[in-house]
């Protein structure tokens, strides 16, 4: 009983963090998702020691590790654009895959020159 | 079929694709993948509409919020070895959260994907709640976004190692981040495969990247767009 009440404890932080986060958001004007700012939020509880890592563990586990169920219904909205889609397929594929392998080449050559950790 | 049935069926479509990829490792069987092809092929067949099927799929959707606080938790753990090598990781990652948007947007525009398209496209690099959460807020294509996402993603762990070795990009540290930055969730599976360090910072980056894309994002379009029209 006492971990379920924890795990339940847990994940009403990440919701509360989460509203939170939108709530600023929606007050400051701060160009950003609410998520984010409650995931930069919850980076800064933890890091600061204010929040020990036990409450949030499980939950958060859990939950990252089944973000592709998550977003499985958002990625089904993408019946209504078939036309869309259909028309810009070869734009879509040729940009997606020049930005990933800039990031790629852009991110490994600057971390191999000024990096300390080999 | 009622939306609490549409609910229990993506669920258990998601669980059969994941069991497929544990048992298989193809790239190409991505759970997350396969699962919106599946559930897409079964609301086209049975003739529903997008939003009766929402109505249950929404149950799911209402903790990507949560899901995305939540990664930083893998984030807080990796702060240490951030500050040690803070200057190359800022760098890197600043530049490269950049670079993705501008190739991506800029190739997209230059080959004539319409407006809403390249939008969607900017995102690219960001992790896929993170690039979808994005994508509305600049008046892109969400569901777009998280299958460019997504496939991108797949093929950065596909390819990733591979280009980096040619390119002369060996050392743990920067294989992990390149992969997490440029390839997000998959990316980082693909690196955590390479050793602890690599999956490690791969995480970290997924996160970073994640953040600087949602920042960078508006700024990036409000310029080329600036930039576009003056000429």
């Amino acid at each position: 009983m006492a971990d379920v009440a924890r795990f339940a404890a847990g994940l009403a932080l990440l919701v509360g963090l989460n509203l939170a986060g939108e709530w600023v958001v929606r007050v400051t004007r701060v160009p950003l998702p609410g998520s984010i700012v409650g995931m930069i939020t919850l980076t800064v509880l933890l890091e600061a020691g204010v929040l020990p890592v036990h409450v949030v563990r499980r939950p958060a586990e859990l939950l990252v590790r089944h973000l592709a169920l998550l977003y499985v219904p958002a990625g089904v909205a993408l019946v209504a654009y078939v036309a869309v889609v259909r028309h810009d397929l070869v734009p879509i594929t040729v940009a997606a895959l020049a930005s990933l392998v800039t990031v790629l080449a852009v991110v490994g050559l600057i971390v191999q020159r000024l990096g300390r950790d080999e | 079929m009622t939306s609490a049935l549409w609910l229990v069926v993506t669920v258990l479509v998601y669980l059969l694709a994941r069991a497929a990829y544990a048992r298989t490792r193809l790239a190409l069987l991505n759970p997350a993948l396969v699962s919106i092809a599946v559930m897409i092929a079964l609301v086209v067949a049975t003739r529903t509409p997008y939003e009766r099927y929402m109505t249950g799929g929404r149950l799911l959707s209402v903790w990507l919020g949560p899901a995305v606080v939540a990664l930083g938790l893998p984030l807080a753990l990796q702060l240490a070895t951030i500050r040690r090598n803070a200057l190359a990781i800022g760098v890197a990652l600043a530049v490269g959260s950049l670079t993705g948007i501008v190739v991506a947007v800029s190739v997209a525009w230059l080959l004539g994907a319409a407006p809403p398209v390249v939008l969607s496209l900017a995102p690219r690099s960001a992790t896929t709640p993170i690039a979808m959460v994005v994508a509305a807020r600049l008046g892109g294509i969400p569901a777009l976004s998280a299958v460019v996402s997504i496939v991108s993603g797949a093929l950065g762990g596909f390819i990733g190692v591979g280009l980096l070795h040619a390119l002369g990009v060996r050392s743990p540290l920067a294989v992990g981040l390149a992969l997490g930055g440029a390839a997000h969730g998959l990316g980082t599976a693909r690196a955590a495969d390479e050793g602890p360090t690599q999956g490690a910072t791969a995480g970290m980056a997924m996160g970073a990247v994640g953040v600087l894309t949602a920042l960078l994002a508006p700024v990036m379009i409000a310029a080329l767009r600036w930039f576009t029209s003056g000429r």
